[in-house]
C-alpha cells in the first residue's frame, strides 16, 4: 500500500453541511467572484489582455498587483455575477487561448521574479468545436507541464467549483488552498451522476460519493488549507473572507519565497509525485 | 465522454468474452472478416483501413523487436482510494476478462535494435481512464527514461480519467505532464502515437506533450466528448471531427502513420534523435535538400501526407516481427554508430512523411 492520507487536521466546525449543501452555497448567485476580491486583497492592480496567439479570453483574468506591497501575478477564473459579465466571461468556461494566456503571464512572473497566485473558480473547461480546434487538449496539458517547472513560487486557491481539467490547469503549485465551502472534482456531480446512473438529476446522490470537498481534498492530501468562510457562506460577509484569503497568501508566500528554487520545484514536484493509492 | 465511447466498442467485436476475436466486424463499413485475416492485416479492416482498437499484448508483439520486451511493475494492483463502491470488483472482472492487471503496460525493449521505453495503453480495460495505477506506471516510465536516457514511446489510448478515484484520477494529469516537462528537461526524447481513442483527460495531459506526435489514420483523439459538444450546440458534427486528420489540419499532431509502418518510423526517428557523430557532416547535409518548403507543404491535403509504406518489413508478419523483419533490423542495428550518414540519408528519402510516400506502394 503507498502513499498519502495525510492527517486530516483542520477540522472545521460546520462538518454536519452536507457536500450537496456546500455546492448549493458555491452556486449561490451572491457568492463573491475574483472581481469582487481582487480589490478587497491587492492593490495597484492592473489587468493584462491577450494570449498573444489568438484572443483574449474572458474567462481568465491576468494582471499584476501588489499583495501587502510585494509585486504578484494574479491569475483568475472569472464567474460573472450577472447575465452580462457571465456573457464576457463565458460562464468561466476558458478556451484554450485562456490557458495559454495564462502561461504566457505565468512566464513573465518567472522572468520578473513575481510569485502567481491562481484563482480557481470554474465548472470546467469549454466544450464547443472551436475550443476543439484550438486545442483544448493541448493548451491544458502544456499548461500543467510549464507550471511545474516554473521557476518562481506559485500558490492556487479554489474560490468556488474547481471542475476538472479546466481547473487543475491552474492548479499545479506549491501550495493549494480551499475556500471552505469549495469543491474539487474530476468531473462535474452531473456528469458523474449522467454516466454512473444515466440520470443527470442524481447530482446529490453523486456528491455524496464523489469526495468533492475542502476537507475531502485535506484528507487526500491534495490540499493543503482550507480558508474558513463566514457562517452561511462567503457572500455573508465577502470582506472577512478576503482578509481571510489574504492572510494564508502572505504567510504562505513568504515561506515559499524564502525557499531555494531547486528546492521548491523538487517540492512541488512531489507534493504530486506522491498523490495515488496503489498496491505493489 | 465515456458513455460515448462505450457504445461506439460494443458490437464490434463477437467473440467470447475472453477478449479472442473470433469474427471482426468492421464498426466503419460493416464489412467482416475472419480473426486470421484481421490479425494478418495489423487489425486494420482489410476493406477500408479502419484502424481497430488493439490489445496491449498484440500492440507490442508488431511494435517491439522479438523476444525484447521486459515488463516493469507487472504487479502493480489498484486501490481503492475514495472507498467507492464495487471498485474492487469492477477491477477484477475486467482483470479476468483481458488478461491484464491494469489499463496500461510498460517496459523496456528494442524496436529495430533502438533501445527504448514502451508504453501502451489497452482500451479494453475500463476504457483506458487514467486512475492511481496508470498514472504511476506512466510516470516511472517518464522517470526511467530521464534516468537511462532512453527513448520514451506511449502508445495512447483513453476515455480520460478514472471516476472512480475521483479526485485522485484528476490530479494523475498533474503527475504525468510533470513527469513529462521534466523528461524533457533532461533533454530525452519522448514520442507518443495517439490510437483510437484518445481522449479527455490523457489529451490533456501526457498524450499531447511528445516532442513527436504521431497518429495514426482516422483514430478519434480530443478533449471533450463529441455528445457534449452536440448537446451544446444543438447540432450534429462532421463524421471527421475529432479525427486524426482533424488535428493535423489543426496543427496538433505532426503526422499520421499507418500502422504497419510505425515501428520502422519510430526506429528513424529514434537514430534521428542519436547525438550528432564527429565526422558526419554529410549526414547533416544530406537530410535537408529532401525538405519542402513550408508552402509546398500546405498545398498537400491532409491525405496526401499520411506515410504509407506497403512495404513494411511487419506486413502480413502475423503480429509478430518476421524473419525478414529482423534480418532488417540486425543489419540496420550493426550498421549503427559505423555509418550513421548512411542511415541519415536512408531515414531522409524513405521515411519522408509526405513527400509522395502514398506512391511507393
Ligand atoms: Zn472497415
Amino acid at each position: 500500500m503507498a502513499e498519502n492520507m495525510s492527517g486530516a487536521a483542520n477540522v472545521s466546525q460546520e462538518r454536519e453541511i452536507t457536500p450537496f449543501e456546500r455546492l448549493m452555497i458555491v452556486r449561490n448567485k451572491n457568492r463573491p467572484t475574483i472581481r469582487d476580491y481582487i480589490p478587497l486583497i491587492f492593490t495597484d492592480f492592473f489587468e493584462l489582455h491577450g494570449d498573444r496567439f489568438y484572443g483574449d479570453d474572458g474567462a481568465i483574468l491576468g494582471g499584476i498587483g501588489r499583495l501587502e506591497g510585494t509585486p504578484v501575478t494574479v491569475i483568475a477564473e472569472v464567474k460573472g455575477r450577472d447575465i452580462y459579465e457571465n456573457k464576457a466571461s463565458n460562464f468561466a468556461m476558458p478556451h484554450p487561448e485562456g490557458y495559454r494566456k495564462a502561461l504566457r503571464l505565468a512566464h513573465q512572473a518567472e522572468k520578473f521574479h513575481r510569485p502567481v497566485i491562481c484563482f480557481i473558480d470554474t465548472p470546467g473547461a469549454f466544450c464547443g468545436v472551436e475550443a476543439e480546434k484550438r486545442g483544448q487538449g493541448e493548451a491544458i496539458a502544456r499548461s500543467l507541464a510549464e507550471f511545474m517547472t516554473l521557476k518562481t513560487p506559485v500558490i492556487s486557491l479554489v474560490l468556488g467549483e474547481g471542475g476538472s481539467g479546466g481547473a487543475l490547469a491552474l492548479g499545479v503549485c506549491d501550495e493549494l488552498a480551499m475556500l471552505e465551502n469549495a469543491s474539487y472534482s474530476v468531473i462535474s456531480p452531473r456528469g458523474f451522476a449522467s454516466i454512473l446512473w444515466k440520470d443527470p438529476s442524481k447530482e446529490e446522490e453523486a456528491c455524496g460519493i464523489m469526495r468533492i470537498t475542502s476537507h475531502d481534498a485535506l484528507s487526500l492530501g491534495i490540499c493543503e488549507e482550507i480558508i474558513p468562510e463566514p457562517a452561511g457562506g462567503a457572500h455573508n460577509d465577502p470582506e472577512t473572507t478576503a482578509e481571510n484569503i489574504a492572510e494564508f497568501l502572505v504567510k504562505t508566500l513568504n515561506k515559499k519565497m524564502a525557499k531555494d528554487i531547486d528546492v521548491l520545484l523538487n517540492e512541488r514536484y512531489n507534493k504530486f509525485r506522491k498523490i495515488g493509492e496503489f498496491m505493489e | 465522454m465515456l458513455e460515448d465511447l462505450f457504445k461506439m466498442v460494443t458490437t464490434r467485436f463477437n467473440g467470447d468474452e475472453k477478449n479472442e476475436i473470433k469474427e471482426f466486424k468492421c464498426p466503419r463499413c460493416q464489412n467482416g472478416c475472419g480473426a486470421d485475416e484481421l490479425q494478418k492485416n495489423m487489425w486494420v479492416c482489410p476493406e477500408c483501413g479502419y484502424h481497430s482498437r488493439m490489445n496491449a499484448r498484440d500492440r507490442i508483439a508488431i511494435t517491439c523487436d522479438k523476444g525484447t520486451f521486459r515488463e516493469y511493475d507487472k504487479d502493480m494492483q489498484t486501490a481503492n482510494p475514495i472507498d467507492f463502491p464495487g471498485y474492487e470488483e469492477k477491477i477484477e472482472t475486467m482483470q479476468e476478462k483481458t488478461g491484464l492487471t491494469e489499463a496500461v503496460v510498460t517496459g523496456e525493449c528494442t524496436i529495430h535494435g533502438e533501445p527504448c521505453i514502451i508504453g501502451v495503453m489497452d482500451s479494453h480495460f475500463m476504457m483506458a481512464s487514467m486512475g492511481s495505477v496508470v498514472g504511476e506506471k506512466i510516470t516511472r516510465a517518464f522517470e526511467r527514461a530521464a534516468e537511462k536516457k532512453l527513448p520514451l514511446i506511449l502508445f495512447t489510448a483513453s476515455g480520460g480519467a478514472r471516476m472512480q478515484e475521483g479526485l485522485v484520477s484528476l490530479m494523475q494529469m498533474a503527475k504525468t505532464s510533470g513527469a513529462a516537462a521534466r523528461l524533457s528537461e533532461a533533454g530525452v526524447l519522448y514520442i507518443t502515437v495517439l490510437t483510437d481513442p484518445t481522449t479527455g483527460g490523457v489529451t490533456a495531459s501526457f498524450a499531447s506533450l511528445g516532442d513527436i506526435i504521431i497518429a495514426e489514420p482516422k483514430v478519434l483523439v480530443g478533449f471533450a466528448g463529441r455528445r457534449v459538444i452536440e448537446g451544446t450546440i444543438k447540432q450534429r458534427l462532421p463524421e471527421d471531427f475529432q479525427s486524426a486528420e482533424f488535428l493535423l489540419e489543426n496543427g496538433f499532431v505532426d503526422f499520421i502513420c499507418e500502422r504497419k509502418s510505425i515501428r520502422r518510423t519510430i526506429a528513424h526517428l529514434i537514430r534521428l534523435h542519436r547525438p550528432p557523430v564527429k565526422d558526419n557532416g554529410a549526414a547533416l547535409a544530406d537530410s535537408s535538400p529532401a525538405d519542402k518548403s513550408p508552402a509546398e507543404n500546405k498545398s498537400k491535403t491532409s491525405k496526401e501526407k499520411t506515410v504509407s509504406k506497403e512495404n513494411d518489413e511487419n506486413m502480413g508478419s502475423n503480429g509478430n516481427a518476421s524473419n525478414a523483419g529482423n534480418a532488417n533490423n540486425a543489419s540496420s542495428a550493426n550498421s549503427a554508430g559505423k555509418s550513421d550518414k548512411s542511415e541519415g540519408i536512408f531515414g531522409a528519402h524513405k521515411n519522408k512523411p509526405g513527400k509522395g510516400a502514398g506512391k511507393n506502394g
